[in-house]
């Protein structure tokens, strides 16, 4: 009996020892090649560094995420759009159109951590056009407001 | 009289093998289902905007209903002190764990997003009847789990009554919220009413004993085992009790809608004018649930037909299974009333009496709910001594006469009667 | 709202005459267009602030202004903000406003309106959502987190407007505003993406471009904002008050 449990023992910790001693499957040679993250599109540097946002970029969506819903607090610091917007890179397929699926998967490949982010929102970059938003022009100046108008004019006095 | 033995039921004859694959079978076609649903999305099934709960949730909440009221047996034993019913009081509890577990599997696999069921675990919304719901299941799970040991663990015998007692009230609880999951829709004509929860609760009493009923003949009669009369009398008799109790509040909710002139158009619909909900409502749930069993149970010429009482109570699940396409399919396809008295027309289908064709993958979804049920029980009665080795007469009732010798009531009964919880 | 640029103009406009021009336009701008809905500046929300209870938005529908048309475009404007496409089921696709004929059987008088969501005061789908998905915001606006929807569609059950709809399908071009998955549940968000920036929603935008005054989009707390005056003035209807859900949107002539 106590042969063999000291049997039992020595394979464990051969195996122990080997497995731990065997090339970490994501290095250089290993089978799953490291993440090569591409360039973003737009901007200097993100909104946080880039130690800071591989671990916890998913705590700043999270939270940003329940900003918006429930604050109505929208474009804050943390924004999938602001992301979108930068990290979008051109579809190898369809170079026209960008989109920031590859930049994400690089990494949630590599980790195999699957993102439910996808299925509801658009991950390509939509440039929103004046027509498809309308708001009063916030910030604009006269020239703006003034098209603005003149449309408006232009369909008819409003009728009381 | 003899002290009731429990045995594992052997579970080594190619039959057995058989029973146990044939429900796998079922069982995988359902998980299938629910994974090709799950792959192309919900598009695939026969729901709409208009009836967005169909035939699983049909399954799915008469599965839970009926496991509430399979308990009934081991609370008549427990709580009631009803000493012919005690030996049962353990495959009642297998049979509604089981039942349980195959209803909310159901519910589970139909939902949108199967995968966020962490949400749902850790997001409540106090004021929502489901996580009321939801807490009295995972709760039942775990007092049948308990009220099982207790009854099976000679050393916590004393617990098995107080647990029991507090299984029966905490499952007139589940089924009055269940009920209240349509009681409490004020916007549907069909189901806001104070009488679902007293309703679904005796509809409970009446499918969970159907259920009980023939597992019970199917497990003795194909392991071989006796089962006396006197038994299968009295769950025959609080059989058609409680099938009489649910035919009345049918009958009482279907008149009261049909006085007040509010609801005159939604009574019409369901009684006369709804087509399918008209044809499963008076076919299904009255004829078929109500009437033929009742037949089956107490004519004359019936009696001590075990075929007749399992055809009744094959027949009283069917009627139930009716009964929720009528109260769940039906009460959706009448169209919301928005403006009381006036035609209503839209592109969203308003004002019309949507139409709903289940589609296969439902259909194996539901059933294979009903598979994960019974494998369970068939798997368990292997491994753990849920079964007694013989419900005959001379073992199971307390007042039979054994020709031979003459038995008195009081003490000599009482050092008699079946040993069990 | 107009910066004032008093950089050097190469075109050699006389900058008199362009500051009188601005002026007369932000006053125009203000009297000429009763569809324009000028969030009042002292209860607007500043983009980065989080919503009030100061605040309740709301819809006033005047049916006496609209015909069928005027529905189907408010129709057509929300499905095109929204992407909303059709899938050849009619049955399972999204429709987050509708137009409704009502026809009364006894006199064969008939009527037209859009029907969305209500954004009740006391949503019937907020009480039975398990996960508080669905929710009324502090500011009136009724709203799904599809982050926590687990697509039992209890609340389109609850729901006596039929304002909910379910993403049957995988939406093929999810516009950037609007997001929305397959799985869960969707309704009118009251254009939320544009009233949290000081906008108004597409319906309404929309209606009063064809049919103004129509539909105003407002502030209900706000006494000095054109919806709350109106119904002060003219009693409204609410669609199955007797339920109790008090609605947001209000409607006249119906």
């Amino acid at each position: 009996m106590i042969h063999a449990l000291r049997l039992l023992c020595a394979v464990f910790l051969a195996l122990a020892v080997s497995a731990m001693n065997a090339p970490p499957l994501g290095a250089e040679d290993g089978r799953v090649p490291l993440p090569n993250l591409a360039k973003a599109a737009k901007g200097d540097a993100c909104v946080e560094p880039a130690e800071v946002m591989r671990r916890e970029h998913m705590d700043f969506l999270k939270i940003e995420r329940d900003r918006t819903m429930y604050l109505g607090i929208r474009d804050g610091k943390y924004s999938l759009n602001g992301c979108i917007e930068c990290h979008a890179t051109p579809d190898p397929e369809d170079p026209e159109v960008r989109t920031v699926e590859f930049f994400c998967d690089e990494c949630h490949n590599y980790a195999a951590v699957r993102t439910d982010c996808w299925s509801c929102h658009n991950p390509r970059l939509v440039e929103e056009t004046p027509g498809n938003a309308a708001r009063l022009p916030g910030h604009s100046d006269a020239g703006t407001l003034i098209g603005q108008l003149k449309d408006h004019l232009a369909k008819g006095a409003p009728t009381p | 009289m003899n002290r009731v033995v429990f045995r594992e039921v052997e579970g080594r004859s190619g039959s057995y093998y058989a029973l146990l694959g044939g429900i796998a079978v079922v069982l995988l076609a359902g998980l299938g289902a629910a994974f090709y649903i799950e792959l192309h999305g919900q598009y695939v099934t026969g729901m709409s905007n208009q009836v967005p709960w169909g035939i699983p949730h049909v399954f799915a909440i008469f599965l839970i209903v009926a496991a509430s009221g399979a308990l009934n047996v081991a609370s008549v034993g427990s709580v009631f002190g009803r000493i012919i019913y005690k030996p049962m009081a353990r495959l009642s509890g297998l049979l509604a764990f089981a039942l349980m577990a195959g209803g909310l599997a159901i519910l589970v696999l139909d939902l949108g997003r199967p995968d966020r069921l962490i949400v749902a675990m850790t997001h409540y919304n106090f004021k929502s009847v489901f996580v009321w719901n939801i807490n009295f299941y995972m709760v039942f799970f775990a007092v049948i789990a308990a009220y099982l040991w207790a009854m099976m663990d000679w050393r916590l015998d004393r617990y098995a009554k107080p647990i029991g007692f507090f299984a029966f009230v905490w499952r007139l609880a589940l089924t009055t919220c269940t009920g209240w999951v349509f009681g409490l829709i004020v916007a549907r004509q069909a189901w806001d009413a104070a009488v679902m929860a007293p309703m679904f609760i005796i509809m409970s009493f009446a499918y969970g004993t159907a259920f009980f009923i023939l597992v019970l003949l199917a497990a003795y009669g194909w392991t071989g085992r006796p089962l006396g009369d006197a038994v299968v009398r009295r769950l025959k008799n609080l059989l058609a009790i409680f099938v009489c109790a649910a035919l009345y509040f049918t009958a009482v909710q279907h008149l009261t809608n049909a006085y007040a002139t509010e609801h005159h158009g939604v009574t019409r619909f369901i009684l006369f004018e709804g087509g399918v909900y008209t044809a499963v409502f008076w076919l299904g749930q009255v004829l078929l649930g109500a009437v033929f069993p009742l037949f089956l149970l107490w004519y004359p010429a019936m009696a001590g037909s075990r075929q007749a009482i399992g055809f009744a109570c094959l027949f009283v699940l069917l009627g139930g299974l009716s009964q929720m396409y009528v109260t769940i399919v039906g009460g959706l396809a009448y169209p919301l009333i928005l403006f009381p008295g006036m035609e209503v027309s839209s592109s969203f289908l308003d004002g019309q009496v949507a139409s709903y064709v289940p589609s296969l993958a439902e259909i194996l979804l539901g059933i294979g709910g009903i598979a994960i049920a019974m494998f369970m029980v068939a798997l368990v009665v292997k491994f753990l001594r849920v079964l007694p080795l013989s419900l005959a007469d001379e073992v199971a009732d307390p007042h039979h006469r054994n020709p031979a010798a003459k038995s008195e009531e009081g003490a000599e009964d009482v050092a008699q009667t079946p040993q069990a919880a | 709202m107009t910066k004032d640029r008093s950089s050097g103009d190469p075109s050699g406009i006389d900058r008199s005459r362009r500051h009188v021009l601005k002026a007369a336009t932000a006053i125009a701008a203000v009297t000429l267009a009763p569809g324009w809905q000028l969030i009042a500046a002292a209860e607007a929300k500043a983009p980065g602030e989080p919503v009030t209870d100061k605040n309740r938005w709301g819809i006033l529908v005047d049916t006496t202004k609209m015909d069928k048309a005027t529905c189907d475009v408010a129709v057509d404007a929300c499905n095109s903000e929204h992407g909303l496409t059709k899938s050849g089921h009619p049955g399972q696709d999204p429709q987050w406003i509708r137009r409704l004929d009502i026809r009364d059987p006894q006199t064969g008088a008939a009527h037209s309106l859009p029907m969305m969501c209500q954004h009740c005061q006391y949503p019937p789908c907020a009480d039975v959502c398990p996960t508080g998905a669905s929710f009324r915001r502090i500011d009136g606006i009724v709203l799904v987190d599809k982050h926590i929807c687990i697509g039992c569609r209890y609340c389109m059950l609850a729901c006596p407007y039929k304002a909910r709809s379910f993403a049957y399908r995988d939406i093929e071009d999810p516009k950037p505003h609007s997001p929305r998955g397959r799985g869960t549940v969707q309704s009118c968000t009251m254009c939320v993406h544009r009233v949290d920036v000081g906008g108004i929603p597409a319906c309404v935008e929309a209606c009063n471009d064809v049919a103004p005054g129509s539909m105003i989009f407002g502030d209900l707390k706000d006494p000095e904002s054109e919806i709350a005056k109106r119904v002060s003035e003219v009693v409204v209807k609410r669609v199955r008050a007797d339920l109790g859900t008090d609605p947001g949107v209000l409607y006249l002539g119906v």
